[in-house]
């Protein structure tokens, strides 16, 4: 059991830097997802975490322990592979052995660490199969076996499930997180995937080009992202970006949004909003917060309604996805299945002007959450 | 008026039809390899096992012989000599090869200073001709003057029990195995090179993670992923081994004595020299069964395992 602490940590090949000085301090029993686009250093960074590639610069505490210089197999690390890699010539049974074996166990502790390890993953039937007559989601399992019979201090995870298949990634999910809950370890989980970030983890890393953009809780990454960047790739579809130019208004503070007139909340504060004065900002809104004619929220004072053209409506079964076209500028609107709109229709919609965010279009930085 | 040309319908094609199409297609692919094969192996092949079973000195007429050269054989001191030299050049070659190869392989595969050069130098040996080859090998291990006695010398072996390699009975088939360990491994090494490029590097980081040291990840992960190509490279070593000839050629012509007669070097003594082609065909079928009975074996050990 052990936190881990990374400080100024850094990655570089050659002149390309791909981490830069991270710093972030996990605590013992977390589970942390990192979350980011390809190439912005996630993976990288569980691999230095893991021993796999070298830091070039700063410090990787794992417990109190500096373990820079330490190999992997001192580390007390297990790690979960994308591809599993499984030893193709060793039967499950075996594949879970390996590293007890090497530690020298006695035979009949790691019969029983397998064997224990095998009934929580509802593998005890495979056990004397090859890793190649096994299918992927049975081969997951026994990857998340081999790192769970040797009890180690953090469980690293690279991207697990971006080769299952979307139901069997839903199931793994659930599993994966009681899995944690009951081991009581330490996990950290890379996925490019925003929704297994949001499901899984007790506090969500998001990187991008080697730089911790937010760290936080998944309802707060949510509700008050940093910034534009963080704001679009949590959240799916994505939020909607609005270029408009604050004013003032007789009721207070708004966004003009070509001939609309969206109004700012009260919270914002005059403080906050004075300086952007007649300047061009982004305004966020969540696909959600975006109403239907037949919804409740129209009518209150807390909506604004907006005209937009459909361009074309998805249904999703459980709800319909406008994609919307408002001053040139594209939308989507995610509203109940109910919602009749045909490609082509202009529709009324209520923006809810509490749940908006403004953006700095300059630095991408949040003005308001 | 314009005028359409009827359009012609495809006859519809049945499935009979289109299989023999399918056959007539595929076999006119493997036709010239086929024929050359045929000609040039398959008929010589048939003509020996035939062979065997006359008496020919190659310009007057054949005669049917039985079971004669057979039972000769058994009373054929020389080739009993041909048959062991043979087993004993094959036994300590064969797991020499793939162990100098598998190493080499294992060394130039990691990330050294100036690898390729060395593994030109490692493969040079294969693709150099042969006489001069063993030319030079002579001269660097001859017995009296050659470089390699000299060092022996100077770390401080008595110049009167220095070994006499190719000149010396008990250390020609040793100079022959060492000659052709040196030879060929840069050929196997390569194959081996080819077939660590196909193991995946995630294995040797899991094993890594797992406790595994260098040791480990060599005996666990390397040597059984590389089972396949092990048993290709100890098949194909095993038969070239069983056909040596041209390096005992070079090197010893079969002496001191018999020390490094082995039976293809007694086939060709009988056919070329002797001119007894009908006998020599039988050891030639001897050397065949024997290869047949080695290699069905191995594929049969493979199988199981």
């Amino acid at each position: 059991m052990a936190g881990i602490s990374l400080r100024d940590i850094q990655k570089t090949y050659g002149s390309l830097t791909v981490v830069h000085k991270l710093n972030l301090e996990i605590r013992d029993k977390e589970f942390i997802v990192l979350v980011g686009p390809s190439g912005c250093g996630k993976s990288t960074t569980l691999r230095m975490i893991a021993g796999l590639e070298e830091i070039t610069a700063g410090q990787l505490y794992i417990g109190d322990a500096l373990v820079n210089d330490l190999e992997s197999k001192d580390r007390d690390i297990a790690m979960v592979f994308q591809n599993y890699a499984l030893y193709p010539h060793m039967t499950v049974y075996k594949n879970m052995a390996f590293g007890l074996e090497l530690r020298k166990a006695p035979r009949a502790e790691i019969d029983a660490k397998v064997r224990e390890a095998a009934r929580i993953l509802d593998i005890e039937h495979l056990l004397n199969r090859k890793p190649k007559a096994l299918s992927g989601g049975q081969r997951q399992r026994v990857a998340l076996g081999r790192a769970m019979v040797r009890n180690p201090a953090v469980f690293l995870l690279d991207e697990p499930l971006s080769n299952l298949d979307a139901k069997l990634r839903a199931t793994m999910r659930v599993e994966i997180s009681k899995l944690h809950k009951s081991l009581g370890t330490t996990f950290i989980y890379v996925t490019h995937d925003q929704v297994e970030a949001m499901t899984m983890a007790d506090r969500i890393v998001v990187m991008k080009d080697g730089f911790i953009q937010q760290v936080d809780t998944p309802q707060n990454l949510y509700d008050n992202p940093c910034n534009m960047f963080v704001a679009g790739f949590i959240g799916s579809p994505q939020m909607n970006m609005l270029p408009v130019r604050i004013e003032r208004t007789a009721a207070g503070f708004a966004a003009r949004f070509g001939d609309d007139v969206i109004p700012l909340p009260e919270r914002a504060g005059e403080a906050v909003l004075a300086p952007w004065l007649g300047r061009d900002c982004m305004l966020g809104i969540r696909p959600e917060d975006l109403h239907d004619e037949a919804s409740s929220y129209m009518g209150q004072a807390t909506t604004t309604p907006i005209t937009t053209t459909v361009e074309l409506a998805e249904p999703m079964g459980s709800e319909v996805h406008l994609n919307l076209i408002v001053n040139g500028t594209k939308m989507v609107a995610k509203v109940p299945p109910r919602c009749k709109a045909r490609d082509g229709d202009a529709v009324t919609l209520g923006i809810d002007t509490t749940k908006l965010h403004l953006f700095d279009r300059e630095s991408e930085n949040t003005i308001f959450n | 008026m314009a005028v359409t040309a009827p359009v012609r319908k495809p006859r519809p094609m049945t499935p009979a039809r289109r299989r023999l199409r399918n056959n007539v297609v595929a076999y006119s692919f493997i036709a010239p390899n086929f024929i050359g094969f045929a000609v040039f192996t398959l008929g010589p092949i048939l003509f020996a096992f035939a062979l065997a079973f006359m008496d020919w000195d190659g310009s007057n007429e054949m005669t049917f012989a039985g079971l004669r050269n057979f039972w000769r054989l058994f009373s054929d001191d020389v080739f009993q000599t041909a048959l062991w030299n043979t087993l004993v050049y094959t036994a300590l070659t064969v797991p020499l090869t793939l162990v100098c190869s598998l190493l080499l392989a294992v060394l130039l595969n990691q990330k050294v200073f100036g690898r390729n050069f060395f593994r030109t130098v490692m493969f040079f040996p294969y693709v150099a001709s042969l006489v001069a080859v063993a030319v030079v090998w002579n001269m660097i291990f001859n017995p009296a003057m050659g470089p390699f006695n000299m060092l022996l010398v100077a770390f401080g072996l008595d110049p009167a029990h220095l070994p006499g390699w190719s000149a010396d009975k008990n250390w020609a088939m040793v100079t022959v195995i060492l000659f052709s360990v040196w030879k060929n491994m840069g050929y196997y090494m390569v194959i081996y090179l080819a077939g660590l490029q196909g193991v995946n590097p995630e294995l040797y980081e899991a094993a890594g993670i797992d406790g595994a040291n260098a040791w480990d990840k060599f005996r666990h992960v390397t040597i059984p992923q590389l089972s396949a190509t092990t048993f290709f490279v100890s098949i194909m070593l095993t038969i070239q081994c069983f056909k040596v000839f041209d390096q005992i050629y070079m090197l010893t012509q079969g002496g001191p004595g018999t020390s490094t007669l082995v039976l293809v070097y007694h086939i060709y003594n009988e056919a070329f020299i002797s001119w007894d082609l009908g006998y020599a065909s039988m050891v030639a079928l001897v050397l065949f069964l024997l290869v047949l009975v080695v290699t069905v074996v191995q594929f049969r050990r493979e199988r199981d395992a």
